[in-house]
């Protein structure tokens, strides 16, 4: 088996933008933000960089396709400048690329930068494209919201829970992350809710109201990333260490073969796993401090919860319900607002997660802030419950 | 001389049916005289059905449950409002079918009798040995401007036979034909709508000097006389008047049809067919039915029931569609399923619907035929095929032999109903479906309303518009699931009996 990534890579720096509907800034003016911030947590200048990954999903609205936008915004030394994309979860893929090459020994220090310019389409909701030319002829006419809460009637009939008990336990999620949220200075949504509220939200896609969605936001995020050697050396301690770093993608097990019940991501427990070994997590319930998770939708974060193995299967939504994954739970969960209210620009959605972890691991995440956190994990999925994939990535202190 | 005749039928109306009472009151104020109409109920397509998807439905019910369509060599399909000016609907029919690529076939459209007239063709095909088992399919979706009189007395629906030698359900005794270039109505071909004369010059000069001959010719062919129809199938929209095209024929006005346009209204040139349909379904062995119909002269058909004629019955018919009815009041939604209204669809709306043909002819039996793969060495069954297997355990390559789902039963594994997204009949429902004796498809839902979509809940595939280009003059098909009521029926009886 591979050795893994555990303790070879640090994160140095890291930069978000604030998030939300920034008709002030272009996909351009969003990635100066995050990453002039996170050279000045790196404190490194731009020729100090050997590489950098590039992470957006929507290119026909938003940044376009290559990695020349990137470049040219951020006025790079003419390096190498690779643009990935992976659905939701394309920003933890710009933070593999990147750690990967330093790990490699290809580049001494790596950047990472997702953006997501959205609110240029002129309506709410994500924008509406073709996949190819052959999926419009065969997919149905669907949303990403109606896609997830596929999941809600699968977990209902799973295991026996009541529409009204489901209804009220993905209402909790909601609650909790708007509670979260509203101590975000950069989150999209920073408006506590009631259960009632969300409750009685207009339908979006049956069981899912208007509070079961994330926010669609503009945004990026960005990461620096280096060998712990080198960080020391720029005069780094209490260094952020990247422990795991998985992704997992579905090959048409869950949509085409009849074994997959449609309650659960198939792709993240085998993700989460192979995480946890390669951290050396054993006991996730009780060794995880706190995660973000990718909430697209309420239902997606409470049947995560059990793909995670944090909670038992058939019982995530006993778990949110007795709140052990709200601020002061037994793990946090969507500390900074999630996707839920920080917002979810698609391509930096895996580096916004990351960059809680981070603040969070270094003491600087002000009046959110966790007591003695250890251990972080993200988890970032792309597509959907019968096709995605899924990024589950774990950072944590030095020796932890 | 070879005995031919009708070996099979089936029908299809579509769900909705529309209430004439809402529709004269809806347009009350401006066309009052409607009032008159404004007795019973139109059946009315739901905005992803036309002329072809319920000609395919028909086909599918006169073709009966299994999918070993090899025999049929032939293919008609009838239509004044056929999808395609240019482009072999009988080829998207044959397609949905999956029928063989050796297939024959033709659209015969021009006039309200067409249908009639396909069928005409594939007698005399089969006749003459130019093939031995015809499929015929009619549908017919008229669209009429809004507070029009045909808008009531339209209705949408189609029927299919097939013909084949031997022994029949109905002998085909005889055919007579007019042609006389009489324009009651036309419809040109860059126009959305008929321009039609006036109805008393119709009738007189039209309808009862024009049928009778051709009645008449098709009972000198059969050898019998008027006194012997025991049915008299003729659609016609003017009160009364089919009773007097039977009495010039010497028709005893008993076997007068009821023309079905209180349940259905008229479907155009599939009517016809509809009402022979019905005729079968209700005749006896011995019993002469004779099928009429008017356009530009007429088209007449008489057969001879058989003993075999109650077990060709099909399984839906046109008494069954007739039974699989909900009412529907909203006039206005009909407007706009018959693109009769500028409305507000929203952004969402512009998404490109542009086909790539390419693709369309390379997947086209994934597509229009939903054709799946069926592993020889694991029995896999998995949608679509592909050369790599989707068995978690063994994934073999190049084993798959093409596999049809489009008439297995199937179930809701996941559902959703979607506010959010684009739809002609919000909420756009859609879901996992579980396919008996293996594969899963993420399908739309049609047909249904909030509620009453639920895991579980038994499903059969209907051939329907996935999504109309309209930049383009483009429409493409697929299938779609929709509840299976027969089966939903039969389990509701099943767990009452258990109950007692």
């Amino acid at each position: 088996m591979a050795s893994g990534i555990k303790d070879k890579v640090a994160v140095i720096g890291m930069g978000c933008s604030k998030f939300g509907e920034r008709w002030d800034a272009g996909p351009d003016e969003l990635m100066v933000e995050a990453y002039l911030e996170a050279m000045a947590d790196a404190g490194i200048e731009p020729t100090q960089l050997d590489a950098a990954w590039f992470s957006t999903h929507v290119d026909e609205f938003g940044t376009g396709k290559g990695g020349t936008p990137l470049s040219i915004a951020l006025r790079l030394p003419n390096i190498a400048v690779t643009r990935v994309e992976n659905f939701c979860a394309s920003g933890s893929e710009a933070f593999r690329g990147a750690v990967y090459a330093v790990a490699a020994g290809a580049a001494d220090i790596a950047l990472a930068v997702g953006v997501e310019k959205l609110k240029d389409t002129g309506y709410g909701g994500l924008p509406v494209a073709n996949a190819g030319t052959l999926s419009p002829q065969v997919a149905p006419n669907g949303s990403a919201p109606g896609n997830f809460a596929q999941l809600a009637s699968a977990y209902r009939s799973k295991h026996g829970v009541s529409r009204e008990d489901l209804k009220r336990a993905i209402a909790h999620v909601s609650v909790k992350s708007h509670a979260n949220g509203a101590k975000n200075r950069k989150a999209h949504l920073q408006k506590p809710v009631t259960e009632e509220q969300v409750l009685n939200a207009p339908m979006i896609a049956e069981p899912l109201g208007l509070f079961d969605c994330c926010g669609v936001s503009d945004g990026a995020a960005a990461a620096i990333v280096t060998t712990p050697e080198i960080a020391r050396s720029l005069g780094k301690h209490d260094l952020v260490m990247v422990k795991a770093l998985q992704l997992s993608v579905s090959n048409g097990y869950e949509s085409q073969f009849n074994a997959w019940d449609g309650s659960y991501f198939h792709t993240a427990r085998i993700a989460a796993k192979k995480a946890y070994r390669e951290a050396g997590v054993e006991d996730p319930r009780r060794q995880i401090s706190m995660m973000e998770v990718h909430d697209c939708f309420s239902i997606t974060e409470l049947v995560t919860m059990e793909d995670l193995f944090i909670s038992a299967e058939g019982q995530g939504w006993r778990d949110v319900l007795d709140g052990f994954y709200d601020a002061d739970g037994g793990v946090p969960c969507q500390i900074d607002g999630g996707l839920k209210c920080f917002g979810h620009p698609i391509g930096a959605s895996g580096l916004r997660m990351l960059y809680e972890m981070y603040l969070q691991l270094q003491g600087r995440a002000g009046e959110r802030q966790l007591a003695d956190p250890v251990l972080g994990m993200t988890h970032n999925l792309g597509g959907s419950p019968a096709s995605n994939v899924c990024s589950v990535a774990i950072v944590g202190r030095e020796g932890a | 001389m070879t005995t031919v005749g009708l070996s099979a039928w089936g029908a299809y109306a579509p769900r909705l049916r529309l209430q004439r009472k809402a529709v004269a009151a809806a347009n009350a104020w401006i066309a009052p005289g409607l009032a008159a109409k404004s007795k019973g109920e139109r059946a009315m397509a739901n905005w992803d059905e036309d002329a072809l998807t319920m000609a395919v439905e028909a086909a599918r019910d006169a073709l009966g449950p299994g999918d070993d369509r090899g025999g049929v060599d032939a293919v008609y399909f009838a239509s004044s409002t056929a999808p395609f000016a240019d482009r072999l609907n009988a080829g998207i029919v044959s397609a949905a079918l999956a029928l063989e690529r050796s297939v024959s076939s033709a659209d015969v459209t021009g006039s309200q009798r067409a249908g009639l007239t396909a069928l005409a063709q594939a007698l005399s095909a089969v006749k003459a040995g130019a093939a031995t088992t015809a499929l015929v399919a009619a549908g017919e979706h008229r669209r009429a401007r809004a507070a029009s009189a045909a808008e009531l007395d339209n209705g949408d629906g189609a029927a299919a036979f097939v013909v084949s030698g031997g022994d029949t359900a109905a002998d085909f005794l005889g055919h007579g034909a007019l042609t006389a270039d009489f324009v009651d109505h036309f419809r040109g071909s860059d126009a959305e709508f008929d321009y039609a004369w006036e109805e008393r010059w119709i009738r007189d000069e039209g309808i009862i000097k024009l049928v009778p001959p051709a009645i008449r010719d098709a009972l000198a062919a059969a050898g019998i006389t008027g006194e012997d129809v025991t049915h008299f199938c003729f659609p016609c929209t003017f009160a009364g008047l089919a009773a007097g095209v039977a009495k010039a024929c010497g028709i005893r006005p008993e076997a007068v049809r009821d023309n079905l346009g209180q349940v259905i209204g008229e479907a155009g040139s599939a009517h016809g067919l509809i009402m022979l349909a019905h005729a079968l379904e209700q005749a006896r062995p011995g019993d002469v039915i004779l099928a009429a119909q008017f356009g530009q002269g007429a088209e007449a058909l008489v057969f001879r029931v058989t003993e075999r004629v109650g077990a060709a019955r099909p399984a839906r018919g046109v008494t069954g569609a007739l039974a699989d009815r909900k009412e529907e009041t909203n006039y206005l939604k009909f407007l706009f399923f018959n693109g009769l209204v500028e409305w507000d669809k929203g952004m969402r709306a512009e998404k490109d619907n542009k086909t790539a043909l390419t693709t369309l002819y390379r997947n086209s039996d994934m597509i229009l035929g939903l054709v799946g793969g069926r592993c020889t060495e694991t029995g896999v069954v998995q949608f679509p095929r592909t050369r790599i297997s989707v068995a978690p355990n063994k994934a073999a390559v190049d084993t798959q032999e093409p596999y049809r789902f489009a008439e297995r039963k199937a179930k809701v594994l996941t559902w959703s109903a979607d506010y959010l997204t684009f739809a002609m009949a919000p909420p756009n429902h859609y879901g996992m479906i579980d396919f008996e004796g293996g594969g899963r498809i993420y399908l739309d839902i049609t047909d249904v309303e909030p509620g009453e979509v639920d895991s579980g809940l038994p499903v059969r595939m209907v051939f329907r518009i996935k999504e109309v280009d309209e930049r383009r003059g483009f429409r493409r098909y697929f299938w779609k699931a929709t509840p299976d009521r027969s089966a939903i029926a039969a389990q509701t009886a099943q767990a009452a009996q258990a109950a007692e």
